[in-house]
């Protein structure tokens, strides 16, 4: 049965297995373990962002392409919930229309991308998509009209999904199932499935075709397999995962803005957690994610504590002061770079012996 | 006489500036084992790629089972029934043995007599099939690039220099898979160095040098000439018997 889940990718290594049962755990009860808004909103952060790494992973892992398109989709999905919701109305119509829509164009859209620049080399794709989404950007930007422009969306979500909602009177373990916790939940179950369908991409025969195109496509197309058309479907699969990603973003932040979905820091961010995790391991991405997520939010606040900590040591207070928390953050990834090049998953796998 | 399984007619490659067939004429007979032999550089690699499409011809045609496969691309080709052993243990590191021949199989499903088969040529790869292609040795990444065109029964299939770099006992187990491949009534273009091994294998012949046909013939008579041996491939076979 969890075979089947999973697609017969265990973790294969116990250390790498017990870590990812404690994040698997952690998002599943989240709403109960922790109180205020800042720990849910994180974890509801890590769910989508786990979404939107392994997609990307699919695509720089699995398959060899780098791109930085990858925030445009995960900004389609946003857009399409938020203009779906804002123009039509706060119900679930609107939720399914936005998403569809977003996913369709996404779709579309990386197909379109692939089919005219998966055939010149990788570089000059990775330009490419630079390019496109870099265009897009300031369109969502100029369209102010139907995008908010800089100012982004603000919206109304459907009335069960409000922090005034509350689903009964009484509480569960101490806490009040409300509009929150339900959007939570939508958020943690609809990316735990959509990382499940991407684990049953890359374990599936298209996958291995993906992996071989990946180590060397002028082998796979003398194998039969035509590499473009491969390169392509990959494209549009992952494009499809980050649009849902930036819809669910989109739900739970009840706001679409190019800061929360567009920005090029978003996609380095993405870069850096498909690498600290591991490229090629869909596991990678829960790692990854949660890690650099955890840091984002939690880093500046120890490093605080830490500064007070040393505030009579010379240097040492101004080395860990809360404002230098990007310094560390910096230092933290080369070090993980240096000692796990094959990402942490893939570093702990090598520990057991497993590749 | 009947028409060959693969013939190319005055086939032009240039790769950049490079003009590097310069109009091969070839016939490679269907149920057959034809022998490209040559110097280095003479462009036997390069006109195997030809056939598979990797470098487009510039001129000339390339006819395989009575169609034109000139300008198809390389999926087209290898899906219209030749499978390519690339030199170089062209396997792939990262997926398993299994994984490897699983992808050659176009159905997507290995027969089991054919794996048994295949495990009776290369017995390693029966014992690494579940390891990754990456950890296996030289030799045996060498017999599981050819089992994967084997994993199927192939019309043509075209095999570039298979015993480059292996030692002398994994060269003589090589030869004996390829008699049995043979014997199974397989039609194979080998492009290989050693004389010695392609005499044992070949029942035709064919010579390259400066990207030209420059001989083609049954290899029987190249074997028992040793003159024509010698003006065309510097050999004193005498010295190998």
């Amino acid at each position: 049965m969890l075979g089947r889940i999973l697609s017969g990718d265990f973790p294969r290594a116990w250390p790498l297995m017990v870590v990812l049962l404690i994040i698997l755990l952690t998002l599943a009860l989240a709403p109960f373990l922790f109180s205020g808004a800042q720990p849910l909103n994180v974890a509801a952060k890590i769910c989508v962002f786990i979404l939107l790494v392994a997609s990307y992973d699919l695509l720089l892992g699995y398959t060899g392409i780098v791109s930085f398109a990858h925030t445009m989709f995960f900004g389609i999905g946003g857009y399409g919930a938020a203009i779906a919701l804002a123009r039509i109305g706060p119900d679930w119509g609107s939720v399914a229309i936005g998403t569809l829509a977003a996913m369709i164009v996404a779709g579309v859209l990386a197909l379109v991308i692939g089919l005219f620049s998966l055939r010149v080399r990788a570089i000059f794709f990775a330009m490419i998509t630079l390019a496109v989404a870099t265009a897009f950007a300031v369109l969502a930007s100029q369209l102010s009209g139907i995008t908010g422009g800089e100012d982004g969306l603000s919206y109304r979500v459907p009335e069960i999904l409000r922090p005034s909602f509350r689903l009964s009177e009484g509480t569960v373990l101490g806490t009040a199932i409300n509009g929150r916790v339900i959007t939570y939940y939508i958020v943690f179950f609809a990316a735990l499935a959509g990382f499940l369908v991407l684990l049953r991409i890359v374990n599936s025969p298209f996958g291995r075709v993906l992996q071989a195109i990946r180590e060397n496509d002028f082998r796979a197309e003398a194998l039969g397999y035509p590499v473009v058309v491969y390169r392509s479907i990959a494209s549009v699969a992952s494009a499809v995962m980050a649009a849902l990603a930036g819809v669910l973003l989109a739900l739970w932040l009840r706001y679409t803005g190019p800061d929360t979905t567009l920005s090029f820091a978003i996609m380095i961010d993405v870069l850096l957690m498909v690498v600290i995790g591991g490229m090629g391991t869909m596991y990678g991405a829960v790692i990854g994610a949660s890690l650099m997520i955890l840091a984002e939010n939690y880093l500046q606040a120890l490093m605080k504590g830490l500064g007070e900590a040393a505030s009579g040591v010379p240097f040492a207070s101004a080395l860990l002061s809360a404002d230098r928390w990007l310094l560390w953050l910096g230092i933290l990834f080369i070090l993980s770079v240096y000692f796990f090049p094959a990402g942490i998953v893939g570093k702990l796998r090598a520990l057991t012996g497993k590749r | 006489m009947p028409e060959p399984l693969l013939s190319l007619d005055g086939v032009h490659t240039h790769i950049g500036r490079y003009h590097i067939l310069q109009g091969v004429d070839l016939a490679v007979p269907r149920g057959g084992f034809t022998v490209l032999l040559g110097r280095n550089g003479a462009g036997k690699t390069t006109t195997l790629r030809t056939i598979m499409g990797m470098w487009k011809a510039s001129k000339g045609s390339i006819r395989f089972a009575g169609n034109d496969v000139t300008a198809r691309p390389t999926p087209q080709i290898a899906s219209a029934g030749i499978a390519y052993v690339p030199e170089n243990m062209s396997i792939f590191a990262g997926l398993t043995v299994r994984e490897n021949l699983v992808l050659a199989a176009r159905s997507g499903e290995i027969d089991p007599k054919r794996l048994e088969w295949i495990f009776s040529l290369f017995p390693a790869l029966q014992r690494f099939f579940g390891l990754a292609a990456g950890a296996l040795s030289g030799g045996q990444k060498q017999m599981l690039s050819i089992a994967r065109a084997l994993i199927e029964p192939r019309e043509l299939i075209l095999v570039d220099e298979p015993t480059k770099g292996l030692a002398p006992a994994i060269v003589s187990n090589m030869i004996r898979a390829f008699r049995e491949v043979k014997n199974a009534g397989a039609t194979v273009l080998l492009v290989e160095q050693n004389f010695m091994a392609a005499r044992m294998l070949g029942d035709t012949v064919a010579v390259m040098d400066d990207g030209r046909i420059v001989h083609q013939g049954l290899m029987a008579e190249l074997a028992a000439d040793h003159a024509l041996q010698h003006r065309l491939l510097g050999l004193h076979l005498d010295k190998h018997q």
